[in-house]
């Protein structure tokens, strides 16, 4: 049993308008996305805007209306509309957001900001939950002093690291991660990067990465699935992704990554023909008659291809 | 080969904060080819966009001292109505937001318009709308004629994207300055700007100044970099060079921090510490040297100089020559500490 | 376009419905009825319970509201005790009163407002400014009431520039334009007392949304074209700063009905205010009533006119 499973989301918000505000026609978000993470282990979900895969992780984590599919954590069924996530599931499932500029209150201190999952999940003595910060503080690299300091005195990495102590203050068992390090400068991108990976093996985490940097995909992440407007292009490990693609889409994404040899200009401009040219000659058959994807089609045990 | 085009010298641009000026950029040489891309890579507050800000005289509220000489006229000290007949006509400039580049509440065909009705006052108002169709198809609008009369927030980012770029060669600049032109966009969508900027500098032989901090974009499309750090440029080489051989310590930093899709699974480089805000800048020395702290003291200058290391390949300061990479990689995280 | 106006159109219809009963209620709440002050207090008691009676003011409350509302929606509003007349027509003769010296205060408003919260807006941080804005400050902490009795007293009684009360010279004929000029010259003196005042909040509207269009990536875009600094203000941060003021339009009306009100009564103007303050003082209920209704629909009409003004002037939000 996976330890997080999503089955057959779907995400589709209404479009109103007319007269009477009625229901003119559904814009779907997320169209179908099945997906299954093991523990332990960092899954990338990755699209270009508008692909849904934000949309997927805040469904997962209840803060998007699912529209059907269920989503099943450590077996258990979380996502079911109507009801409310029980409390132990929202503890063991947090989320860290993409731009630390604006997830952090500005008003409150540091501590209140750590603290805040701890004042809803559990009642500490005010000593207790000082010491509690501090050592979380301690675990993100920032000193226990910051702890009555303010989001502005605080660089853009370590305003995300905030936003890390915050996130692991319960220590959770999945971290969904949207766009955690885009905001960021190259240098501390690194920084925030391999401060996951260590926390990663020091709580035994699951990672949900939300990203559209295919370098940071492959550089964190196990499995790997491929979204394009709401659906599933390609889903696979690692290597089945970056050195087997079948989906022509995929192709094209990965054949648009920059290249950090400047002799290979050439040659990759050549292989960045012969992709467009197959993406075009082929769009017809590889995508249905709106432009979405087909649905999966297994390729080996672990790979597998929306194609025609 | 390429004649030159832009020369910057010694340009050094103030900010005031509280009652002191802070210099953003300073004393930066470089210089322009025609039919050359340069590109100039940093990160945030490397004093990258100040820069590009100062060649087109942008600041609002800068002390700009050195000089700027646009072929032999010295443009930082231009007059605001002199400055006005080089931007948009001899200078165009492409912006990193598409989203905000653009006035909300003027049609795309208008605002490309303005740009030819300020530079070519001759041209009449249908051979004007003509000429705006023409740049739309030359950047791969589709259905131009249509786009026209389109408001920037009906086209996405891409599309906007090209837009500004159709604002910025309306004209045909000798010298196109381009800030961050596909941070916001995705990668595919990357691809086709950087692919539109090379072809129209091809087709017109224009001078290219690349502001970013992506060095994937750098690799793709320079032909020389600078790269600056704490407002200094620290190193300059043609491309090849630069990527294949860097020799200061920033640079090579650089390099080691970016996940690679090349490259297995391993832990990425972090430079220590944080880049210093514009008031905390060292202001002797190597500014580089509190990232470095394993680095001997004795190894920088006093007072850092380029020095040319190879022919047209300049480094700052000598700590570069014996650096070295801290030898054990332990958890990094405490050490980042500021 | 005329889709949305009549889906908001619609939306209306309850919104005055709802105020219509809350009026109502409130009416009823307060102590006395419609006989209270038409009825000689020495008439025998039942006399005057035969009398509520038949007037159906015995009925249940939703029994009397139907009453009143069926037939206020014919434009009966039944009758003043005070002036012995259908409160429709009543309200007829004040309302056009009412509405001259609105249209005068929002010209005057936006003269004031256009030029200042320019000055302050484009040269931020300069004296202009800190006199401009300091003025501001004045004007929202000054009362309208206080200042408006302070203009009164100053330019109605110590200098004598101004007539002191009503809305025309009596015994001017109605079409001369003798007529027209007494009436604009009674105007003057409430319609800028309430427009100094109620400027302030336009002036700083416009201000903080010049210094926020002025920092915008697009003005340094427009910059970077090469357009001169004028031109560069006239035609993109000013006009992008105003649009907030067009929208801001239909509420200044909300705005005004509150103002109207003093003013109409500091200076004795026979309009709707001076009307509706009195009438509560000699509990002329049916009277305040049906202004208190009236209010509350132009309220809504205000906003909805500029929910409408928006979309017309924003393209981003342009109603197809």
């Amino acid at each position: 049993m996976p330890f997080l499973e999503v089955n057959d989301l779907l995400v589709h918000y209404p479009v109103r308008g007319g007269i009477f505000n009625r229901k003119q026609r559904v814009v779907k978000a997320v169209d179908g996305v099945h997906l299954a993470i093991e523990q332990g282990q960092t899954y990338g979900l990755v699209g270009e805007s508008g692909s849904g895969k934000t949309t997927t992780g805040r469904a997962i984590i209840g803060l998007s209306p699912i529209t059907s599919g269920s989503v099943l954590f450590q077996g258990r069924d979380i996502a079911r509309s109507g009801t409310r996530m029980p409390p132990a599931v929202r503890r063991d499932i947090q989320m860290i957001f993409q731009d630390p500029y604006s997830s952090l209150n500005p008003k409150k201190r540091v501590l209140d900001i750590v603290a805040e999952p701890l004042r809803n999940f559990e009642k500490l003595s005010a000593q207790e939950e000082k010491r509690r910060v501090r050592q979380l503080l301690e675990q993100v690299g920032l000193s226990a002093e910051s702890i009555y300091k303010y989001p502005h005195e605080f660089s853009g990495g370590q305003r995300q690291r905030i936003g890390i102590a915050r996130a692991i203050a319960l220590k959770p068992k999945l971290i969904i991660a949207d766009e955690p390090v885009s905001a960021l400068d190259v240098s501390v991108q690194a920084q925030v990067l391999n401060f996951m990976k260590d926390i990663q093996k020091e709580l035994q985490l699951t990672y949900l990465l939300i990203s559209h940097d295919l370098g940071i995909i492959k550089h964190m992440c196990n499995f790997i699935g491929i979204m394009y407007k709401g659906r599933y292009v390609e889903q696979g490990t690692t290597a089945d992704i970056f050195e087997n693609p079948q989906h022509i889409y995929t192709k094209r994404l990965l054949s648009a990554i920059p290249d950090l040899d400047p002799s290979k200009r050439e040659k990759l401009a050549k292989l960045r023909g012969a992709v467009n040219a197959e993406y075009e000659q082929f769009h017809g058959s590889y995508f249905d008659d709106e432009g979405l994807a087909h649905p999966l089609k297994a390729i080996t045990k672990t790979h597998s291809a929306a194609l025609p | 080969m390429n004649e030159e085009l832009l020369r910057i010298d010694r340009l050094t641009t103030s900010f005031r904060i509280a009652d002191d000026y802070y210099a953003a950029v300073d004393e930066v040489t470089l210089s322009v080819g025609t039919n050359e891309i340069v590109a100039i890579v940093g990160e945030s507050g490397s004093g990258k966009s100040a820069l590009a800000y100062s060649i087109m005289g942008l600041h609002t509220r800068a002390r700009i001292e050195g000089s700027i000489y646009y072929k032999g006229q010295d443009i930082a000290s231009l007059p605001l109505s002199k400055l006005n007949k080089l931007r948009g006509k001899e200078i165009g400039m492409i912006f990193q937001d598409p989203q905000s580049a653009l006035n909300p509440l003027m049609t795309v065909g208008d605002q490309i318009e303005e740009v030819l009705l300020l530079h070519r006052p001759e041209l009449a108002r249908k051979e004007r709308r003509r000429r705006v169709i023409e740049l739309l198809t030359k950047v791969g609008i589709p259905r131009p004629e249509h786009a026209t009369g389109l408001f920037p927030h009906e086209l996405s980012g891409g599309m906007r994207q090209r837009v500004v770029i159709a604002i910025a060669v309306a004209n045909e600049p000798k010298l196109l300055i381009a800030d961050e032109p596909t941070t916001a966009l995705d990668v595919t969508i990357q691809l086709q700007i950087l692919d539109l900027i090379r072809k129209l500098k091809n087709e017109s032989g224009a001078g290219i100044i690349l502001i970013t901090h992506d060095l994937g974009v750098v690799a793709e499309m320079a032909d020389r970099v600078a790269v600056m750090y704490a407002g200094q440029i620290v190193e300059i080489a043609d491309i090849y060079t630069l990527l294949a051989g860097a020799r200061h310590p920033y640079t090579r930093s650089l390099l080691q921090s970016i996940p690679a899709a090349g490259e297995a699974q391993s832990r990425l480089h972090v430079i220590q510490g944080i880049v210093p805000s514009l008031q905390h800048l060292p202001r002797e020395g190597c500014r580089f040297r509190s990232r470095i702290p394993w680095i001997d003291e004795s190894a920088h200058e006093a007072e850092p100089k380029l020095h040319e290391v190879a022919p047209g390949h300049f480094v700052r300061c000598t700590c570069h020559s014996d650096f070295h990479f801290p030898v054990h990689k332990e958890d990094d995280r405490h050490h980042a500490i500021s | 376009m005329w889709k949305t106006v009549a889906r908001r159109t619609v939306i209306m219809i309850p919104q005055i419905f709802l105020l219509s009963i809350l009026v109502f209620l409130l009416a009823k709440a307060m102590p006395g009825d419609a006989l209270t002050g038409l009825l000689d207090p020495s008439i025998d008691p039942a006399a005057i319970e035969a009398q509520r009676e038949r007037l159906g003011l015995n009925n249940p409350w939703y029994v009397q509201y139907w009453d009143w509302i069926t037939k206020a929606v014919q434009g009966d509003f039944g009758q003043s005790f005070r002036f012995k007349l259908p409160v429709a027509e009543l309200i007829g003769q004040r309302m056009m009163n009412t509405i001259w010296l609105s249209l005068a205060t929002l010209v005057l408003t936006y003269l004031i407002a256009i030029p200042l919260g320019i000055i302050s807006g484009r040269y931020h941080d300069t004296w202009a400014d800190r006199f401009i804005t300091g003025y501001t400050y004045l004007g929202f902490a000054a009362p309208l009431f206080i200042f408006a009795l302070l203009m009164l007293w100053v330019f109605g009684f110590h200098f004598g520039w101004f007539p002191t009360e009503g809305s025309v010279t009596p015994g001017t004929k109605p079409g001369t334009w003798a007529y027209a000029a007494s009436k604009i010259y009674h105007i003057l003196l409430p319609a800028l007392s309430m427009a100094l005042i109620t400027t302030v909040t336009t002036v700083q509207l416009l201000r903080s949304e010049i210094i926020d269009t002025k920092q915008k990536d697009f003005i340094t875009t427009a910059r970077a074209k090469g357009a001169s600094e004028s031109r560069v203000y006239n035609r993109h941060i000013l006009r992008n700063s105003m649009l907030p003021i067009a929208a801001f339009f239909g509420y200044e009306i909300t705005g005004l009905i509150g103002g109207t009100v003093f003013i109409e009564s500091i200076f004795s103007y026979p309009g709707m205010g001076e009307l509706f303050l009195s009438s509560i003082s000699l509990r002329d209920f049916s009277v305040v009533t049906a202004l208190v209704l009236l209010y509350g629909a132009a309220s809504i009409l205000g906003a909805l006119i500029s929910d409408l003004i928006l979309g017309i002037v924003d393209p981003r939000i342009r109603i197809k």
